[in-house]
């Protein structure tokens, strides 16, 4: 138990805190992110005790702030999940990750027979479902899920 | 003169209702008079990236009697695209010597990425399992023109509801007229639930049936499609069920006097060469009116209607 409260409440001088992920999902962020390469210090925690949620996952990043597009990559896996901003040790901005309207060029379509999975084509979706992540590809027209996204690096 | 004039159709959702009524009631002009020579300054492509019959033939009839000059190909074997050249530079390079294209490509999503690219409007003649609105378009034209309306009207549908996408885009357009869908189907093939969650959005109502007998005396309209041995895993699944969705002429016994009997054709044996001969057969003629709706389009989009 000890342990457990130190990690979530040690620290960072610079950085982002990523908090209440999902459990299934905090290895999705991680590899969403690509922190697997980041060379900074990052700390990882998952199966804790949450308030909010049953349990969750935390990710803490020295020195790395995200952008938009990244916070929405993550949203998908880990929708409602906190961004915390970190400067001097102070919280400097917080905010719930929020699936967006429009998604482009990061996810791929799951209809093989998509021209974006033919040709160079920017892929480009509308969310139609948030709660249970349906996107509809505006090409193709078909359903990219939560069970067949992947994501384009 | 239309508002048409630029637009592109890709899919049955980019147009209003008041504007397949427009094209509509153009058509109508054109089935009276289908040879006028209003398009004799336009060149039209006509890019079919996969062999089609009726679709290409039909446009090509369609632009000839306007006049208009075609460019194009009937498959794209001897071409720049089996060379490996992308449908980006393809469109690019024809919409410099085109007024409007016309493309047909297996690819799903091909003609609205065209669209994007291309410098002049872009009619979709089908893009794989996706859309196929001019078919659609002379559905409706053919509904009106039999029925004298397209309001309030029993729409039947049969065969494979499943996978047919000519079915989808008619019921998601019939959804502007206060229809009621009578869905035919074997089990396997039923109408997708996304297609039904239309016709529900928009305060209609929908019954299923697995015997095409059911709906003969309460259809205005039989519209049937091919059920495809190659959808079905098990071959003995297909021989239990196809029975139940071959129309003949004996079926028809009890029906409207004003009931007409639509396919989108190609048919194989989903309706019986019987019921060509009854006044209830209206295929062929249907497809005679996609030449006066694709006239419409094209003179609507190249803004001379």
């Amino acid at each position: 138990m000890e342990t457990k409260k130190e990690l979530t409440v040690s620290a960072i001088e610079n950085g982002t805190v990523i908090d209440h992920i999902p459990t299934t999902a905090l290895f999705q962020v991680i590899h969403i992110l690509g922190l697997e390469n980041y060379k900074e210090e990052v700390l990882i925690g998952n199966n804790l005790d949450s308030k909010k949620i049953d349990h969750k996952g935390i990710i803490k990043i020295k020195n790395k702030h995200f952008s938009k597009e990244e916070i929405s990559r993550i949203a998908l896996v880990a929708p409602y999940a906190t961004i915390i901003n970190i400067e001097n040790y102070s919280v400097v901005d917080k905010f719930q990750t929020e699936v967006p309207e429009h998604i482009e060029r990061f996810v791929k379509c799951a209809n093989p027979k998509c021209i974006t999975n033919a040709e160079a084509v920017p892929t480009k979706f509308d969310v139609v479902d948030k709660e249970n992540l349906k996107l509809k590809c505006h090409y193709c027209e078909k359903f990219t899920t939560k069970e067949t996204l992947t994501f384009i690096r | 003169m239309s508002n048409l004039k630029g637009r592109n159709l890709i899919s049955i959702t980019d147009f209003s209702k008041e504007e397949y009524i427009q094209v509509l009631d153009i058509a109508e002009g054109f089935e009276k008079n289908p040879k006028q020579k209003i398009l004799s300054d336009k060149v039209i492509a006509t890019l079919f990236f996969e062999p089609s019959t009726r679709t290409r033939l039909s446009f090509e009839s369609a632009a000839n009697q306007l006049g208009a000059r075609i460019i194009g190909f009937s498959d794209p074997g001897g071409t720049s695209v089996q060379k490996g050249e992308s449908l980006h530079d393809t469109i690019v390079m024809v919409s410099s010597y085109s007024d409007l294209i016309v493309m047909r490509n297996p690819k799903e999503g091909s003609s609205r990425y065209a669209s994007e690219v291309a410098t002049v409007p872009v009619i979709n003649a089908g893009d794989g399992a996706n859309q196929h609105p001019t078919q659609c378009m002379l559905d409706l034209y053919s509904i009106r023109k039999t029925q004298g309306t397209l309001e309030n009207l029993n729409i039947a549908c049969v065969g494979d509801l499943k996978y047919g996408r000519t079915v989808h885009s008619l019921v998601q357009a019939m959804c502007n007229f206060n229809a009621t869908f009578h869905l035919v189907s074997p089990e396997e093939l039923k109408l997708p639930s996304s297609v039904k969650m239309s016709i529900k959005d928009a305060g209609l109502k929908y019954y299923q049936y697995t015997d095409i007998r059911d709906i003969v005396p309460v259809a205005d309209i039989i519209y049937m499609t091919r059920v495809q041995r190659e959808r079905f895993p098990d071959p003995m699944e297909y021989e239990r069920v196809k029975d139940s969705c071959i129309l003949t002429a004996s079926m028809l016994k009890g029906c409207k006097d004003t009931m007409r009997v639509l396919h989108p054709l190609p048919r194989v044996n989903e309706i019986t060469v019987d019921v060509d001969s009854t006044p209830y057969a209206y295929y062929f003629r249907q497809a005679q009116n996609g030449v006066y709706v694709r006239q419409a389009l094209m003179a609507a989009i190249l803004g001379v209607k």
